[in-house]
């Protein structure tokens, strides 16, 4: 061995190169890839039928060989080596063509479905024309560029699950979790809204797990009328929209934490939690960050929140007789509904808001309350001084497609996988507050056993500072956790577990560390 | 404003700091030779391996220290002048103090090996030696093997972290069996067990005779006791750490291995404290050995003499013992004591449990005639410290303890459950004879 390579030894890098499977893995995927790029640039499949098939089997088979060559012939554990060194889940150069990759995929989906192939009269063409055959199996109907999203989508929850429950193979709750997203992906976004639209022309496409306000547009004028036209059907899905918001979802809440619906059912954390674990450890941990989120998911809620009560307060008549739920009725009632949560909130659990949080709670209530004020002595058709067309517009633009899709997705590789879900679903938000004031769930810490290590807080998804908690003993209760159990997978030395347990001493501020012999019993007793 | 000065900004140093502060106006300065903030030392392996940064591993954002007045100072002390309270800096400058806490942790330990200064062979303590290490093992085309010397924690991390970059390990290993010095001789045998499952060739009861130097002087080779020779471009020597105190030697504070301190952590000298690895009790406390060099004793120290520095003296008063650490994919905790086999106390008897399949295990120990649960050690399952603690705090018995274990359990949600298998195979073999 010469001493001369040895100095050259200061240049040296750490592998990161990818063995000899999983290369063979990632031809075979990126080979099914390939045929749909083809089919994207009209190349004519003489079975189309066939060549899909062959696609989506390659791209999974490659996703889960590729796994297996990862995981595989190592011992189950943590095997994170090499995170921070790998181009693609570092932040190089090979992350940022990802993200813009798919960033590009998201503005061709959303703005630009007629270079997919569609075609509004008469027979798609490109990539979408390739899926028309799974579609008529389905549904009957020729493909949209959202059938082209929802099966790729589902078909990347699979197989990313897949790879995550091998990745994870020695922790229980990641298992049973993934399996529960990837069984809600493709049951209930994906085939059982084909098979209801089969069944039942009438009905909208409705994916029952999407609730209001993450399907923002679940309560406009044309769904609705869809839902009450299909019958007694229609009308129990209409129920259970609301059921969902009110009653369903605050229950559940209580009891699990709002991980039962982010991590363990929603379509969006699904995505994020198998196809984007690659880039969980990205998202931005600075308390500035956090001050961030709190401004800009919040204001999310309340901009759906005016946009759905304007939309509604449209089409609704003013004439009793008609139909009991009128103009003014709804508009009251809404606006009863909200004083009532503030009133509530303010009354008991007002000890728990941070300043800014309380300034922020009674800003946004008296906006609301006087935009609904306001609109009795402006003149009719205009409620909250823009016109419900325009807000509704506006939302699906900003919000619906820019912030979920283009950014939330698109820049996996750059923020990390939970960027929308943290700064931007309404859902999370109305959740995580259900969470924070009223809720069983918590994250709790091990006595003294932390050694501030930081693994817990790098691979948070929600780039929440987990070892600022865990290093004073302190439980961990924030309303963006979404109990993806992942903080206390990677914790070297037990600190971190996930707990439903009773509200009294939840939140725990004071430091409770063993090691020094302090009167301890007193503080076990508190705690 | 009276002036507290530390000196070393790891885990003991800067809880006094975060503590100094929380009860008092003190201006408090940290100076450090090693780095511009504090860092958790026992994340370093992670950055070497790539599941962090070094960022990472800095529990406090940056604008911490100015936000909570803690001026941090780059420098190395070279000169303690207690007379004039005085600290000289290595680049001749000089601060003043009025009270002054040595917190400067520890160096790795060499024992006087031929060979052992060579370029190519470091120990693994402070962030200079993971620099070193990114250069001595960058991969294993430029390190085709590493030997590490010693086996105890430093040893089997190191070894954690070469592996991950596929670098091929010799791990010497003086006692019979893997930190056998601590473990008792069943927990033991499993951790050799994942030792070798980890490709990793282990060879115990060998020490290390020479390292042997190359044309260029750098490190080539190890010859053992065994009469072996070990090619290897890496010598990780980790036989375990003493005070680093060196620096002292003439300022008149009374040292033995560390700074010699009472159970208020004060020193020979009026308003000299010494806290954390450095320290060295004149008389042990219980159980504990007189120099404890673990974080978390670093951490309670660094607790208990803020109080004493704002004015509520207090005496060191470590509750019981515990630590943790993970061997490669398994996690170790231990509450209260339990001795390795040979160094057990008289009365001391143990249970031990292992699964039939999986790398977990448990030891438990207990008095022969009193049946005082005394502690425990467990191996891939998680236990709640408050729990034992409580329990020793209470005197439980053994039959208690484990009858009640799984209040103890910590283990995520889904996990397999084991303790009513090993409650079962306690009363099969350990129920008392009068039952």
């Amino acid at each position: 061995m010469s001493t001369a390579q040895q100095n050259m030894s200061l240049t040296g890098e750490p592998p990161k190169s990818i063995n000899f499977q999983q290369k063979l893995a990632g031809f075979t995927g990126l080979s099914g890839l390939t045929i749909l790029l083809l089919a994207y640039f009209n190349t004519a499949f003489p079975d189309k039928g066939l060549w899909l098939t062959l696609a989506l089997v390659a791209i999974t088979a490659g996703t889960i060989w590729f796994a297996g060559a990862s995981y595989g012939h190592r011992h189950k554990g943590i095997r994170n080596d090499g995170v921070f060194f790998k181009s693609l889940s570092g932040r190089g150069l090979w992350g940022w063509f990802l993200g813009i990759f798919i960033t590009g995929f998201y503005i061709i989906l959303y703005f630009y479905p007629e270079y997919m192939g569609l075609v509004k009269e008469g027979e798609n063409t490109g990539i979408i024309a390739l899926f028309d055959p799974l579609s008529r199996a389905l549904s009957g109907n020729p493909a949209s560029q959202w059938f082209v999203y929802g099966t790729l989508y589902t078909v990347a929850i699979l197989a990313f699950g897949i790879k995550f429950i091998w990745k994870y193979r020695h922790n229980n709750y990641e298992i049973i979790r993934t399996l529960s997203v990837m069984f809600f992906q493709t049951a209930f976004a994906f085939l059982i809204p084909e098979i209801m639209a089969r069944l039942n022309g009438k009905l909208p496409y409705y994916d029952l797990k999407n609730i209001w306000p993450l399907n923002y547009y679940n309560f406009e004028k044309y769904r609705v009328n869809g839902f009450i036209d299909a019958g007694d059907v229609g009308m129990a899905m209409l129920i259970f929209g609301v059921l969902s918001i009110f009653v369903i979802s605050p229950v559940l809440t209580y009891f699990f934490g709002k991980r039962w619906y982010c991590s363990w059912v929603c379509g969006c954390g699904g995505l994020a939690e198998t196809a984007g674990d690659p880039f969980r450890q990205l998202s931005d941990k600075r308390l500035f960050a956090w001050k961030v989120e709190r401004w800009v998911v919040h204001s999310v809620v309340v901009f759906v929140t005016l946009m759905t009560i304007a939309v509604i307060y449209s089409y609704l008549g003013n004439d009793t007789s008609k139909y009991w739920l009128t103009k003014d009725l709804f508009l009251l009632g809404s606006a009863g509904i909200l004083t009532l949560v503030f009133a509530l909130v303010m009354i008991f659990r007002r000890d728990q808001l941070k300043k800014d949080a309380t300034y922020g709670a009674i800003g946004y209530f008296v906006i609301i309350i006087a935009l609904v004020g306001f609109h009795y002595i402006s003149a009719e058709g205009n409620v909250f001084l823009f016109k419900s067309e325009s807000l509704r517009k506006w939302y699906a633009f900003l919000i619906g497609a820019v912030f979920s899709g283009v950014i939330g997705v698109g820049f996996y590789p750059i923020f990390g996988s939970r960027v929308w879900c943290r700064f931007g679903c309404p859902m999370a938000a109305i959740l995580g507050f259900q969470q924070r004031l009223f809720s069983r769930f918590r994250i709790t810490t091990n006595g003294g056993q932390c050694i501030s290590c930081g693994n817990c807080s790098t691979y948070c998804e929600m780039g929440i500072d987990v070892r600022a908690y865990a290093q004073k003993g302190e439980n961990i209760v924030r309303s963006s956790c979404v109990g993806c159990g992942i903080c206390s997978a990677v914790c070297p030395r037990g600190v971190l577990k996930l707990e439903n347990g009773p509200l009294k001493g939840r939140i725990d501020s004071n430091q409770v560390l063993l090691g020094n012999d302090v009167d301890l019993m007193t503080l076990v007793n508190i705690k | 404003m009276e002036h507290i000065v530390i000196i070393g900004n790891g885990i003991s140093g800067i809880t006094a700091a975060r503590h100094i502060r929380k009860l008092s106006d003190k201006k408090i300065s940290i100076i450090s030779a090693e780095t511009d903030h504090f860092y958790s030392r026992t994340a370093l392996m992670y950055v070497y391996m790539g599941h962090m940064k070094f960022e990472h591993i800095k529990p406090y954002e940056d604008w911490f220290w100015p936000k909570n007045k803690i001026d941090l100072i780059r420098g190395y002390v070279g000169e303690v002048d207690t007379k004039n309270k005085r600290l000289k800096l290595e680049n001749d400058s000089e601060i003043q103090y009025d009270k002054l806490i040595i917190a400067t942790g520890s160096k790795s330990n060499k024992f006087g090996w031929p060979g052992q200064d060579l370029p190519g062979v470091q120990g693994l303590y402070s962030r200079q030696d993971l620099d070193l290490l990114e250069e001595n093992a960058p991969n294993r085309q430029l390190c085709r093997r590493a030997v590490i010397v010693g086996g105890g924690l430093i040893g089997i991390e190191l070894a954690e972290m070469l592996r991950s970059r596929d670098i091929p390990v010799t791990f010497l290993v003086r006692e019979k069996s893997f930190w056998d010095v601590v473990l008792p001789d069943d927990d033991s045998k499993m951790l050799n067990e994942h030792i070798l499952e980890h490709d990793i060739d282990l060879k115990l009861d060998t020490n290390l005779v020479e390292i042997l130097a190359d044309d260029h002087g750098r490190a080539r080779a190890v010859t053992t006791d065994k009469g072996e020779t070990i090619a290897c471009n890496l010598v990780g020597l980790t036989p375990g750490v003493s005070p680093n105190v060196d620096f002292l030697k003439n300022s008149g504070i009374a040292l033995g291995r560390g700074v010699k301190v009472n159970r208020f952590l004060e020193t020979n000298i009026p308003d000299i404290y010494a806290i954390g690895d450095c320290a060295e009790q004149h008389e042990a406390i219980g159980n504990r050995r007189p120099i404890e060099a673990v974080w978390y004793t670093g951490r309670m120290m660094g607790e208990t003499l803020a109080h004493t520095i704002c004015g509520n003296r207090r005496p060191y008063k470590p509750g019981h013992w515990f630590n943790s650490a993970k061997f490669f994919d398994i996690e170790y905790q231990t509450y209260g004591w339990v001795f390795n086999t040979r160094g057990k106390k008289e009365y001391e008897e143990h249970f031990h449990w292992r699964h039939p399949v999986e790398k977990i295990c448990i030891t438990a120990a207990y008095h022969r005639e009193t049946r005082k649960f005394l502690g425990i050690n467990t191996f891939g399952i998680r236990m709640k410290h408050e729990v034992f603690d409580a329990w020793l705090t209470e005197e439980r018995n053994i039959d208690f303890v484990m009858e009640n274990l799984s209040h103890a359990n910590f283990d995520p949600e889904f996990y397999g459950k084991y303790e009513r298998d090993i409650h079962n195979d306690f009363t099969k073999q350990f129920s008392p004879a009068s039952l």
